[in-house]
């Protein structure tokens, strides 16, 4: 079980919502990756064109546990306003705090990140910070007493993998809460080498809705973090620098 | 009544004296809808009867796709 706060989840696949090609594309999705918690972000209303249709309304919000995040937020005043926003939608009070501090790599600002971080907490919010893999700032973001620490693999979008895989271990390594494997997933292998170094669980979403099938990756990526965490369960053997036979070395009947 | 909606200054019938007043004119979804007068998020509850002034600044916003 995967526990955040006061929820508790099956799932350690954690989905985002972002650049579906269609509606029952996202739906079927969502639905094969048996995901529980669902990112979205928050957005203006278009006053002059109501009917646009919204996923929301597409899915039965009590399966899930939304996460809105901050996007768009590049301090973390607005980042608090945002959280504040989607928390008066009454439908959650889990936040996904997202400080975007440079517009090419969408690395979030440490500072405003901590600082949201320490706000948001205040207020009562669940907060689950997305923070670059440094080991130090997941640390103070801890004891801060976030609720989920989501170092990102590599940037956004960008499907590269953990490019610091040493980082993400040591984050693992020192945090007594969830540690959630946040951007820059690009296959399930990523997924699963995440789980294998112990994270909680793994957010991604650009890896699914980008894919040239995004249903059959939701459900590959299922079975990535289900692998890897299973490997992480089982302990793994050692690594050798030699050879070490599988086969027994007597009773050969050939020699 | 002259306000200003998500940044767009709007002229609303003077029918439209409250929040939930205003989400019918706009014909908006009014379970996604959240919304803030003058910087005040408003609780979903208690917020249709809102009232609003000349002048006032609303934001309407709602959860969209997103990572």
């Amino acid at each position: 079980m995967l526990t955040i706060g006061p929820y508790s989840f099956h799932s350690r696949l954690l989905l985002g919502t972002g650049k579906f090609p269609d509606f029952d594309t996202q739906k079927q999705a969502v639905e094969k990756s048996e995901t529980e918690i669902l990112t979205f972000a928050v957005r203006r209303m278009n006053i002059f064109e109501p009917n646009q249709p919204n996923f929301l309304e597409k899915i039965d919000v009590k399966k899930y546990t939304l996460l809105p995040n901050t996007a768009g937020a590049k301090t973390a005043e607005e980042a608090v306003r945002i959280a504040k926003l989607a928390k008066a939608s009454g439908l959650c009070d889990m936040i996904k705090v997202e400080v975007i501090g440079c517009d090419k790599t969408l690395l979030p600002d440490p500072i405003e990140t901590l600082k949201a971080s320490e706000m948001l907490l205040e207020e009562g919010f669940i907060v689950l910070p997305y923070t670059s893999d440094d080991v130090l700032l997941a640390k103070r973001l801890e004891d801060l007493g976030c609720h989920a620490i989501m170092p990102g693999a590599s940037p956004i979008g960008t499907g590269l993998g953990i490019v610091n895989p040493l980082n993400i271990h040591y984050i693992i390594e020192q945090s007594n809460v969830p540690v959630i494997v946040d951007a820059g997933i690009g296959v399930p292998s990523d997924a699963a080498k995440a789980m294998e170094l112990g994270a909680d669980g793994v957010l991604l979403n650009t890896a699914v809705s980008g894919a040239n099938d995004p249903v059959k990756m939701a459900e590959a990526m299922k079975y990535g973090v289900l692998a890897g965490r299973a490997a992480f369960e089982a302990g793994r053997i050692p690594k050798k620098l030699h050879a070490n036979a599988s086969s027994p070395l007597e009773g050969m009947s050939v020699l | 009544m002259k306000l200003t909606v998500n940044g767009r200054e709007v002229d609303v019938p003077e029918t439209v004296t409250t929040v939930r007043a205003l989400l019918d004119h706009f014909k908006l979804n009014t379970e996604l809808a959240i919304v803030e007068v003058n910087q005040s998020i408003l609780d979903k509850a208690s917020r249709d009867d809102e009232k609003l002034s000349e002048g006032d600044r609303v934001e309407i916003v709602q959860f969209v796709g997103g990572g």
